[in-house]
């Protein structure tokens, strides 16, 4: 493997505070060194950063692939080029594949899946329960033996109060946080969309903000009673972003995650029926949208994450009642995220990093985040003046249902780099 | 082309002016005559070809729009789920494609998802018209409601009309309110808290809590139909307590300050929300509502044909 040496770009390193123009050297798949001027080791690939950001490699920690199961649309392999594409050198992967990916085997089978595409690593989220049926524990133990980070029931809630609390207690032993897709279901069944002034006009059933709300004041209450590590997915009311921050004054073990489209988007996407912007939790109002925003300033929401769902044309090609939840956001998060919070001036490039890479890989235990010698050589090289229009015809990614099609974005990834290998770098 | 042209679809209220449902209003004017004559015929749609694809069971709408179709001479081809491709799995969007490979005209469109006439609309170059869209709008039937109240009152501007009943799910109350505000009508809407949708009062309406403040306050009451799952999925307690606290009935109706229109959009249910006595008393105008929804759509699917707005207006107007 040759060394790389990146040249002359703006370093940011959020773990140790660092901001700086300097060379960075990658050997032997580690960070080797990073300072002024470094000299060239004879066989090294030198990529000129003047002008660019290079930072930890983005980590995302909430995708969906599809394999197995739908193919189709997404693959291990299309989806790890499409994260690498937008800047990430690592995703987590939800169970929620069929068969579901709640047993060592199914576990085993993602990771080398990764592992033959040899491009962003993918790291496995186990099921919560078996089957992802919310009423036996799968085997956390042997999950994370086989390479989970993290376990879930997404795209599902943990409806049992009883297996939240014995899922967080478990997931102690072995140090891994559980993550839930808060939604009561009893609230939101039969929704399509937020339930507010836009539902109400185009007579479509809307979900509350209140039926993400109680299962986040559950979960924050589970937490404190099991000491367990509580992560809550897409994050999307601004009563959600208040509970968690109370959570957090009284030092309870909760993380919180929030998309792109929740911190740019709202239920006005839906107009005209949209189905690119039908998506659980749904967009909401501009205030919660607002909520999410400050919470990502201020660090009640930790982490940016994509909840990546890839769907086939024809699926959303339908009534807005029919067409699936979700929609891709590999290759767009890191535009939307330098365009509406650092364009908007809710975070600076350095936090933006820390929201992307470092608090990623420091909440699920994953190399990264860090350009500290000896840390992992995964790294991104951010061009963050870039202008360019999102065209998903040009997408690594096997689906293209998103809402940002012909949307100006400013900033974007140039090369990706994945231990110590250049994976992607953008030819124009 | 005149500005006032309703464009290639009519979807619902929401998306008009003013101006264009006062149009659609006055073209059905002379299309009531129509319907009184020996022989309901005009050449007006002659050759065109026309598709009412029901996905949903209707009995009234389906055949308002085929006499409608009928007496304009156009050629019309009903397909309702049953026995179709529909319900071999096809989507929509194929079997809107399929009907326009025919070379149709227009297509009339009933269906349980809202948005499904919009998007129909949108793929297909025929006229697309709004029979009813899930919870959305059923366009024609708030005009006729309209047409039937202007008859009365020669006016709907100052009007007070309340609509009583599930707003939640209705379509005919979202059209109504579109249509009566636009043409400054006030409009209230009564009924069970849990069957009011979230912020209906920024579409500019008055909540009224109760039916008895509806008659207070209102010129006329349009009684939607209660669809009796509502209470299965627990919106209600009974359909006998429903009638207790919300059923228009002639004892509170004798406390009325004034002598109350009495609209209903059918199928009634009588004894839940509208006692027979209303249902069939001197204020209820509920048969005329039928007989003009004749001639709205016959003004609907003349003016997206194309034809000539002047066409409304009687010689010496």
């Amino acid at each position: 493997m040759r060394p790389i040496l990146v040249r002359g770009g703006r370093i940011l390193d959020p773990s140790r505070g660092i901001d700086q123009t300097a060379d960075l050297l990658l050997q032997d798949g580690k960070v080797e060194a990073l300072g002024q001027s470094l000299g060239r080791p004879d066989d090294a690939e030198v990529l000129d950063a003047a002008g660019r950001i290079v930072a930890p490699g983005l980590i995302d920690l909430h995708v969906h692939l599809r394999e197995p199961g739908q193919e189709d649309i997404e693959t291990v392999a299309t989806g790890a080029m499409a994260a690498a594409a937008g800047g990430f050198s690592a995703v987590c992967a939800m169970p929620n594949t069929d068969p579901v990916t709640d047993n060592q085997a199914a576990v085993g089978f993602i990771v080398s899946q990764a592992q033959r595409a040899g491009k962003a690593r993918v790291y496995p989220i186990g099921a919560i329960s078996l089957g992802q049926k919310g009423q036996q524990l799968a085997e956390f133990g042997e999950l994370v033996g086989a390479g989970a980070v993290a376990v879930s029931d997404d795209g599902k809630p943990v409806v049992s109060s009883h297996l939240m609390r014995t899922a967080l207690e478990y997931a102690r032993t072995f140090g891994i946080p559980v993550a839930d897709h808060c939604e009561d279901p009893t609230l939101a069944a039969g929704g399509a969309m937020h339930e507010g002034l836009v539902s109400t006009r185009l007579g479509l059933k809307g979900v509350p903000a209140a039926a993400e709300e109680i299962m986040v004041a559950r979960d924050i209450l589970l937490a404190e009673l099991t000491g367990g590590h509580v992560h809550l997915c897409h994050m999307s009311t601004r009563g959600s972003v208040e509970l968690i921050r109370r959570a957090k004054e009284k030092g309870l073990r909760v993380t919180a995650e929030a998309c792109p489209h929740h911190f740019t988007l709202t239920h006005e996407a839906c107009e005209g029926y949209n189905t690119n912007a039908k998506m659980n939790p749904p967009l909401r109002e501009p205030e919660d949208r607002e909520a999410i925003r400050q919470g990502l300033r201020d660090g009640t929401i930790d982490v940016v994450c994509t909840d990546h769902a890839p769907h086939h044309y024809d699926a959303k090609e339908r009534e807005f009642d029919d067409a699936p939840n979700g929609i891709i956001g590999l290759e767009t998060a890191l535009g939307l995220a330098i365009t509406e919070l650092v364009g908007g001036g809710l975070l600076d490039l350095p936090t933006l990093v820390l929201r992307m890479s470092t608090m990623p890989a420091r909440i699920f235990g994953l190399p990264g985040g860090s350009l500290a010698k000896g840390a992992a050589a995964d790294v991104v090289l951010i061009d963050p003046t870039a202008e360019w229009t999102v065209s998903p015809d040009g997408f690594f990614s096997k689906s293209r249902n998103t809402p940002f099609a012909g949307r100006r974005l400013r900033g974007r990834a140039d090369a990706t780099i994945v231990r110590g290998q250049v994976v992607f770098r953008r030819s124009e | 082309m005149s500005t006032l042209a309703l464009g290639k679809d009519l979807v619902g209220l929401e998306p008009l002016s003013a101006d264009q449902i006062r149009l659609i209003l006055d073209t059905a004017e002379p299309f009531k005559e129509v319907s009184e004559r020996p022989i309901k015929k005009v050449p007006a749609l002659r050759g065109k070809t026309i598709v009412n694809l029901f996905f949903e069971a209707s009995t009234r709408t389906r055949i308002s729009f085929e006499f409608a179709e009928k007496r304009l001479s156009a050629d019309t081809v009903n397909v309702a789920t049953a026995g179709s491709s529909v319900s071999k799995g096809e989507t929509l969007v194929d079997t809107a494609r399929n009907l326009e490979a025919m070379r149709i005209d227009m297509v009339v469109i009933r269906h349980g998802a809202s948005g499904a006439a919009q998007f129909l609309g949108q793929r297909i170059r025929s006229n697309v018209i709004n029979a009813g869209d899930g919870k959305h709008e059923h366009p024609t039937q708030g005009l006729l409601d309209i047409l039937t109240l202007r008859d009365r009152f020669k006016r709907i501007e100052g009007l007070k009309i309340a609509i009583c009943g599930d707003i939640l799910h209705s379509r005919v109350a979202r059209s109504n309110i579109w249509g009566l505000t636009k043409l400054g009508a006030q409009v209230g809407v009564c009924g069970p808290a849990t069957l009011l949708p979230r912020n209906v009062q920024e579409l500019g309406v008055t909540i009224l809590p109760r039916i008895e403040d509806a008659i207070q306050w209102a010129d006329a009451l349009n009684v939607l139909r209660l669809q009796l799952e509502r209470m299965e999925a627990g919106f209600l307690p009974s359909l006998r307590e429903y009638n207790r606290v919300f059923g228009v009935t002639s004892e509170r109706l004798a406390k009325a300050p004034k002598d109350l229109l009495i609209l209903h959009p059918g199928p009634m249910n009588r004894g839940v929300e509208i006692d027979s006595d209303v249902a069939d008393g001197p204020h209820s105008v509920i048969l005329p509502q039928v007989t003009n929804g004749v001639a709205v759509r016959m003004a609907v699917l003349y003016l997206l044909a194309g034809g000539s707005p002047d066409w409304a207006h009687q010689p010496g107007d």
